[in-house]
């Protein structure tokens, strides 16, 4: 104990008090009440909760959305009454009206990106799992983390509401490009609906600060004893630059969705100059619309890896418990993240290639997207050679984890079209741009997620999630995903535009017609699966099978080693000290040797 | 735990159970935060070094800023934004001072010095009202579309135009109007300024209430103080590059 007072000096007075506030928690079990357990909770796996739970909520209402416009796509000739019965004037005659249409694709793309695979994805497994597996009792700041998700709840109820007043919600497109968003007279959506969507982002944005600072600050100064960086499990690298990013990207799209408030509601010229709305000539000058691209994108490319990074992370995670080796290339790994974190500031005008950009200015942005397939590329080396020869178990979680390494290689690849600005004069603003973002950032993020779900679920509820609807669950989804995005390539090849209706008057696109449905009629059965998986969810919670042992899937990481069913303090006792990396599978002849595990004599240190 | 000697765990920073930068969870956040928040002005005045130089014209600030309250018509240059500059810098000095007595466990001190800041924070956003209705409601005959008008400088419409070649009107340069985006970014950039020196006011209050209240003296230190002083300081370097684009250049 003498050496680790020697070692407990050097910190400040302050320091030394935080930590037994910290140490404290558990020591007093006081009866919390239904509000501070359930509701206004300050526990990190409480939040984790709200926001996975909030996020599956998102998912349902905006994957719903996407069943009705690919309703519109595939049956564009047919009249559905129970539209006009649902939805008033916007489907009169039991036909998707066009503004319909554009708002509901701009609220299925704002979200799923924000709302489900921002907040749902990286808020909850943040939440739950940096604590837990850097071996701390809580966050830095279990305030702020609360804080976080009350700013994505009313962010989420800004949203929300916007659906519902008169003029509709936002619907410019995710990406609100003025000046069609600055305009409240060029189109019904650009109305009230707008300034809701830009509100409910500045409230997102303050919870992503929230949450991003503090996934920082605990991952760097809340570690356990021997919990050195390069111990880490890979999940927190991930989180780790997943929350960098966000810290450093979303201010810069307060700033631009601060301007467009401002052009919207006082007059001022940003984004406007030189319009004409309706043969009025508006007074607006010297603005720049290309201006709010740069700050769009500057936020919107890291965002795609801030949606991507926690799933690289869990299924580096999942795929070496599951195939019980060590992971491959450790460092490797967390040097691809790093360089991928790096590289997603340098990217965004990729997104603005044919915006009139300087074609020598492209050049620089397309070798530096191009770059990206290089970490990419060595991440997929890894997850490949981990399962190499392994002693694979199909779990589901492992399913999905293995489905996300297939959906980030098919994705990826036709990134590497894309990144390339003389294609992107052919294939910019068509379905190619639709299947490569959706497979490779939209279902294969998704699947990361639910591969999280599915493993950590025995930690989060003490039960396990119900395998036949698992793996039912995950065949329909990874065959549908490639039935639905697969063939929009050839669409998309051929030229066929995003952001339209119909298809059925047009003579070079006709010929889709029969596509269309057969991709709509999968969308809807996929669809219907999801609602199995969030079924599996909520009756395992009180229904599932129980699990009896504190470390089912025999991992290494930290959290295996707290209770079944860990109070608020996570441990009963001290926190673990940590000895060994997090990968020892398939060791010296044991199975697994838990981070725990003091190192050996016939060990050389890690 | 006796595993590694004494010498060898004291360098090892990073090995976990401690923080790695000897500081408080609360200060690393405030770091990271500012980090975050310099983002989001680096956007906005990129965003109006863009605009300012696609344009043909723009304002000379030696015109637009050259007055000063109860001096008339006296023509002072940069005279009143450098007396801000000075309030506001100066408001940092006592900013070190107060985080100082922090150190010392001096709750006089720290008192007196978080009142001087305070005032000081006031005093600045006096001062940027000032300067903005002067803006605001001084009126300059302009020509527009070939008649004289008066305005004054709002979001959409400023004086501050190139003059009109061989036109006078009462003894002074007849101007046409400037480029619209200059209002836009002066008023845009400054008042999200303002608002975090206000920001700024309100956590410096809070923390000299706190600090009356004897709330840091019980808890032994007054890291509180600290951060509030990060954050101020960061407002104010801030405003140096708020100044060098919208007053120097």
């Amino acid at each position: 104990m003498s050496i680790e007072h020697t070692t407990t000096v050097q910190e400040s007075a302050s320091l030394a008090s935080t930590h037994d506030h910290h140490d404290g928690h558990h020591e007093h079990h006081h009866e919390e009440s239904f509000i501070s357990k359930y509701v206004f909770s300050q526990d990190h796996k409480m939040i984790a909760k709200q926001f996975l739970i909030t996020g599956m909520i998102w998912a349902v209402i905006g994957g719903l959305f996407s069943v009705l416009f690919r309703l519109q796509l595939g049956y564009p000739e047919m009249s559905f009454p129970i539209l006009e019965d649902l939805f008033g004037k916007w489907a009169a005659g039991g036909r998707i009206s066009n503004e319909f249409y554009y708002a509901l694709v701009t609220m299925h793309g704002t979200i799923l990106v924000f709302f489900v695979l921002t907040a749902g994805l990286s808020g909850t497994f943040a939440n739950f799992l940096i604590p837990l597996q850097i071996g701390a009792r809580d966050m830095a700041s279990p305030m702020l983390n609360m804080l976080s998700y009350w700013f994505f709840f009313l962010a989420s109820i800004i949203m929300f509401a916007s659906m519902f007043i008169q003029t509709g919600p936002a619907s410019g497109g995710w990406t609100i490009y003025p000046p069609l968003s600055a305009l409240g007279q060029a189109s019904e959506g650009s109305k009230l609906g707008m300034d809701y969507w830009l509100v409910s982002m500045a409230m997102f944005i303050v919870s992503s600060l929230l949450g991003g600072l503090n996934y920082i600050s605990t991952i760097l100064n809340m570690r356990t004893k021997g919990m050195t960086m390069t111990r880490l499990p890979l999940t927190i690298w991930a989180l780790f630059f997943t929350a960098v990013l966000g810290v450093l990207s979303f201010p810069v799209l307060l700033s631009g969705a601060i301007l467009l408030l401002f052009d919207r509601n006082l007059g001022t010229s940003f984004y406007l100059s030189e319009i004409v709305v309706k043969g009025e000539i508006l007074p607006n000058e010297g603005g720049s619309a290309i201006l709010f691209q740069h700050l769009f994108w500057f936020l919107g490319h890291p965002e795609v890896y801030i949606i991507l990074l926690p799933a690289l992370g869990m299924v580096s995670e999942i795929l070496s418990v599951n195939s019980r080796k060590p992971i491959f290339g450790y460092l490797a790994m967390v040097g691809s993240l790093f360089a991928i974190a790096i590289l997603a500031f340098l990217v965004w005008a990729h997104h603005m290639f044919v915006t009139g950009l300087n074609p020598f200015l492209g050049a620089f942005f397309v070798l530096l997207t191009l770059l990206i397939a290089v970490p990419s590329a060595i991440k997929v080396f890894n997850w490949l050679t981990t399962l190499w020869r392994g002693n694979l178990r199909f779990t589901p979680g492992m399913l999905f984890a293995i489905g996300f390494v297939s959906l980030f290689i098919s994705g990826g690849l036709t990134g590497i079209f894309l990144g390339n600005s003389t294609l992107d004069i052919h294939l910019h603003d068509t379905y190619f741009v639709v299947a490569h973002f959706h497979i490779v950032m939209g279902v294969a993020s998704m699947f990361g997620m639910f591969a999280g779900v599915y493993h950590w679920y025995p930690k989060m509820y003490g039960r396990y999630m119900n395998n036949t609807l698992a793996y039912i669950h995950f065949w329909v989804s990874l065959i549908g995903a490639y039935l639905i995005f697969w063939p929009m390539h050839y669409q998309g090849l051929a030229g066929m535009p995003r952001r339209y209706t119909d298809f059925s008057n047009w003579e070079s696109f006709k010929q889709f017609g029969e596509m269309n449905r057969f991709i709509s009629t999968v969308a809807m059965i996929v669809f219907v699966v999801q609602l199995l998986f969030i079924f599996n969810f909520f009756y395992s919670i009180w229904k599932g099978r129980k699990v009896t042992t504190q470390n089912p899937w025999g991992a290494n990481t930290l959290e295996w080693t707290t209770p079944v069913r860990p109070g608020h303090g996570n441990w009963p006792g001290e926190i673990p000290e940590v000895h060994r990396w997090a990968y020892d599978y398939g060791k010296d002849g044991r199975d697994f040797i838990p981070q725990t595990e003091k190192i050996s004599d016939s060990e050389s240190k890690h | 735990m006796a595993q590694a000697p004494a010498a060898e765990m004291e360098t090892k920073w990073w090995s976990g159970g401690k923080s790695p930068f000897n500081v408080e969870y609360g200060k690393l956040m405030m770091w990271y935060f500012l980090m975050s928040d310099a983002f989001t002005f680096g956007a906005f005045l990129i965003s109006y070094g863009t605009i300012r130089f696609s344009q043909n014209f723009w304002p000379d600030p030696n015109k637009v800023f050259n007055a000063f309250p109860l001096a008339g018509h006296a023509n002072l240059p940069l005279a009143f934004v450098s007396l801000m500059t000075f309030i506001l810098i100066v408001s940092s000095v006592t900013m070190v001072l107060a985080v100082h007595a922090g150190h010392h466990n001096d709750k006089k001190s720290v008192i007196k010095w978080m009142i001087w800041t305070i005032i000081g924070g006031i005093a600045f956003l006096a001062c940027q009202a000032w300067e903005w209705t002067h803006l605001i409601t001084g009126d300059h005959a302009v020509m527009v579309n070939g008649v004289v008008e008066h305005i004054g400088t709002t979001v959409t419409r400023n004086p501050w135009g190139p003059e009109v070649a061989g036109a006078m009107h009462d003894g002074h340069h007849l101007t046409t109007t400037g480029p619209v985006a200059f209002g836009g970014y002066f008023f845009g950039i400054t008042g999200f300024h303002g608002f975090h020196v206000l920001s700024g006011v309100v956590i410096n209050i809070i923390m000299l209430i706190m600090t009356i209240n004897g709330v840091f003296e019980k808890r032994g230190h007054y890291l509180m103080i600290e951060k509030a002083g990060l954050y101020w300081h960061f407002v104010d370097l801030v405003w140096v590059f708020v100044f060098l684009c919208f007053y120097l250049i």
